[in-house]
């Protein structure tokens, strides 16, 4: 029914004594997400919302066997915090902050590799399995549970996505924001692997941007692995090369990264691409139909 | 961020890396003078946050101070077109003047982040100079990479067989992995997302010398390094942007006319494919960031204002968890402090839409609301046609 998170995740939340940890940590508890703890060194022992606080990580885990950390310290160190919980060997880390320096994050992705633990950003929104458990600051209510998987690059543009998902009647079976930044966690093809697998995700809508090889490489993948219909959307058509549109990672170097050679690579390797912003939920019904496995209107299971 | 060449080469001097005897010149008397400590015969080079500056007219080797001068004269008065400036080209305020070196080979060197890897790269040639991405292109063979481990760093042996591949021998292969181990140092300690040397000659005297050096600072880690802010030239930057970036927004000025506010770097990106596509040109490009307060919205509002080329404006927020009445405020607070009467178009989506709506048709603001993204564009770009006719 989805991938990474579930009702049965335990959450904890790294940096919640912050302003916006806190507010987060709330949203999500008020989405149904099970925060057991938090974890802000030096603050070690007190409780926040009624949340007990932990100075560190393995700390918490052994106290409330959490599973999955939200992270939201500031750049300065996040990169140790991300580094804190791969070594707690918590499963999946998700990293919301936004700004952590390239040189900090070399050696968090060297670690990773060797590690149990998977990590989702940063820079990212998110995670969210709808009607089950959010892990990130995605607004819930414009997801319904559903099969389309959604793994996307970008945070605001992942929500305009899911509205029109649910708008055409597709709901979600879990939706990821890869993150924007140059050195992430798991990249599209990590993601689009576990979406092969998930008996409960029938098709997969993938959202990317200008920039980098990420979306290439998938469409390569996909090609020679994807069982199921792929539909996309590359954002940047009209982007003028050499600058820095908001995303470090996003910069057109040297005629590499145009969206036209992304999404004509991701045509030749049969994803249904969307030729407007205002076309995702279109593209997304015409990959099913193309398939041979027409959107069955509706089909959104109620939340588990 | 970008910094000048001779800023760069600074840097790269204290980390013992030769580089030639120069001087910033900011008047045409002043490039006169260093011409003459150079002993009349230099090199002058316009100093400007883009490359291409040799083709570009923006190089010149000078024979005496007095054509120094003429030539400082003419620069100055300049904007200096390259293929990577934009057809607005950048103003020259700054010039570099540089004893003339007698080189007898070139090479490329440089360090940047491999995004395939996620490690630093070593990238060299044995063909340097301004035609790299020309050799890249035709013969990859010749471009030497080594990735670099985290955790033991760059290491004296992958510095000399790079040295030893660009066919160095004796002493100045040695330089050379010296020069290479200190690049690195510099890459590290400095945060660079981009280091780059070219050319790194060898002069016919003999020696490695770094003959031009490019540094991006990584954004991201500018709150280290407490004097970087004071090394950005602002006549480089486009004063909107400058402007912008105090407030934390990512703005980038297009040739367009329609001012554009959007939430999140990739709803941004998206919303300008989708102005292009309803025929209309965008102004800009701008990043209220994704959880756009009331307070970095009304700013918005007001650098959008600056650009006399706006003629109308369109606000896509995707807020979701923000409230759209708080955001409805921000414009129309921004808006009303301005007496701003063109063209609005809003399109919002979150918590408290009707409120929001509501308040911004009881504003007295020319503005109407868009229902999806799709419409929001094709409106503002009908309302601008009306304005025209």
């Amino acid at each position: 029914m989805s991938i990474l998170v579930d009702k049965k995740s335990r959450v904890i939340v790294q940096g919640i004594t912050g302003r916006s940890g806190l507010f987060h940590t709330k949203q999500c508890r008020e989405y149904g997400t099970s925060i057991v703890a938090g974890v802000t060194p030096g603050k070690g022992g007190i409780h926040i919302e009624g949340i007990p606080v932990f100075n560190t990580v393995a700390e918490a885990i052994q106290y409330t066997e959490a599973n999955v950390a939200m992270i939201f310290v500031p750049p300065p160190f996040a990169a140790d915090a991300i580094l804190e919980s791969i070594d707690a060997g918590i499963a999946l880390a998700v990293c919301i902050t936004e700004g952590i320096p390239i040189r900090d994050m070399v050696p968090v992705k060297a670690v990773l590799q060797g590690s149990a633990t998977r990590l989702i950003g940063p820079n990212c929104p998110g995670i969210i399995t709808p009607g089950a458990c959010k892990v990130g600051i995605m607004p819930g209510h414009i997801h319904i549970p559903g099969r389309i998987g959604v793994v996307s690059r970008s945070g605001t543009l992942t929500y305009e996505a899911v509205k029109q998902l649910t708008d055409a009647g597709l709901g979600q079976s879990t939706c990821i924001g890869i993150g924007g930044d140059p050195i992430i966690g798991m990249n599209f093809i990590d993601v689009l692997t576990l979406f092969n697998q998930d008996p409960d995700t029938e098709a997969v809508f993938m959202i990317g941007e200008i920039g980098g090889g990420a979306e290439e490489a998938a469409a390569a993948w996909i090609k020679k692995n994807m069982a199921k219909p792929v539909a996309a959307f590359i954002a940047g058509v009209t982007a003028p090369p050499g600058r820095r549109m908001g995303h470090a990672g996003a910069i057109i170097t040297g005629g590499k990264g145009k969206a036209e050679d992304k999404i004509r690579t991701l045509q030749e390797c049969g994803v249904v691409v969307a030729t407007s912003p205002t076309r995702m939920g279109e593209a997304m019904l015409a990959a099913l139909e193309k398939s041979g496995r027409p959107a069955q209107k509706g089909a959104a299971k109620p939340a588990p | 961020m970008n910094i000048h060449e001779y800023q760069a080469k600074e840097i790269l001097g204290s980390y013992g890396i030769p580089i030639p005897r120069g001087r910033v010149a900011l008047t045409s008397d002043q490039v006169e003078r260093a011409a003459k400590m150079m002993g009349g015969r230099c090199v002058v080079k316009a100093q400007i946050y883009a490359g291409g500056r040799g083709k570009a007219g923006g190089v010149k080797l000078i024979h005496h101070p007095e054509e120094a001068q003429e030539y400082g004269k003419e620069l100055f008065g300049r904007s200096l077109v390259t293929k990577q400036t934009g057809p607005l080209g950048l103003k020259v305020r700054r010039i570099l003047v540089e004893e003339a070196v007698e080189i007898a080979r070139e090479f490329y060197l440089s360090i940047t982040l491999d995004r395939e890897s996620s490690r630093y790269i070593l990238i060299a040639s044995a063909e340097g100079g301004i035609d790299i991405e020309e050799v890249a292109a035709r013969s990859p063979e010749k471009i030497l990479t080594r990735t670099i481990d985290p955790f033991t760093g760059l290491r004296p042996y992958q510095a000399r067989k790079i040295a030893l591949a660009l066919g160095l021998t004796g002493t100045i292969c040695e330089d050379c992995v010296e020069l290479i181990l200190n690049l690195y140092r510099v890459c590290q300690e400095k945060d660079c997302a981009l280091i780059e040397i070219n050319p790194l000659v060898v002069t016919k005297a003999g020696w490695l010398m770094a003959m031009d050096a490019k540094i991006t600072f990584d954004d991201n880690a500018v709150f280290r390094h407490r004097e970087y802010p004071d090394m950005v030239d602002y006549s480089q930057l486009d004063p909107l942007e400058i402007n912008a970036a105090k407030y934390d927004l990512s703005y980038i000025k297009l040739s367009g006319t329609i001012g554009c506010m959007v939430n999140g770097a990739g709803l941004a990106m998206a919303t300008l494919d989708v102005l292009k596509e309803c025929g209309g040109e965008p102004a800009n490009f701008l990043d209220v960031g994704g959880g756009a307060t009331r307070e970095k919205v009304a700013e918005a509002f007001r650098i959008i204002l600056q650009d006399c080329d706006v003629k109308g404006i369109f606000v896509n927020i995707f807020g979701g968890i923000m409230r759209c009445d708080v955001i409805a405020q921000g414009i129309i607070e921004a808006a009303g402090a301005v007496g701003c009467t063109l063209p609005i178009v809003v399109r919002m989506d979150g918590s408290h839409v009707e409120e929001g709506k509501k308040l911004l048709q009881e504003s007295r603001l020319n503005v109407q609301i868009g229902t999806n993204l799709g419409d929001g564009a094709a409106r503002i770009v009908r309302m601008l046609g009306e304005v025209k006719q």
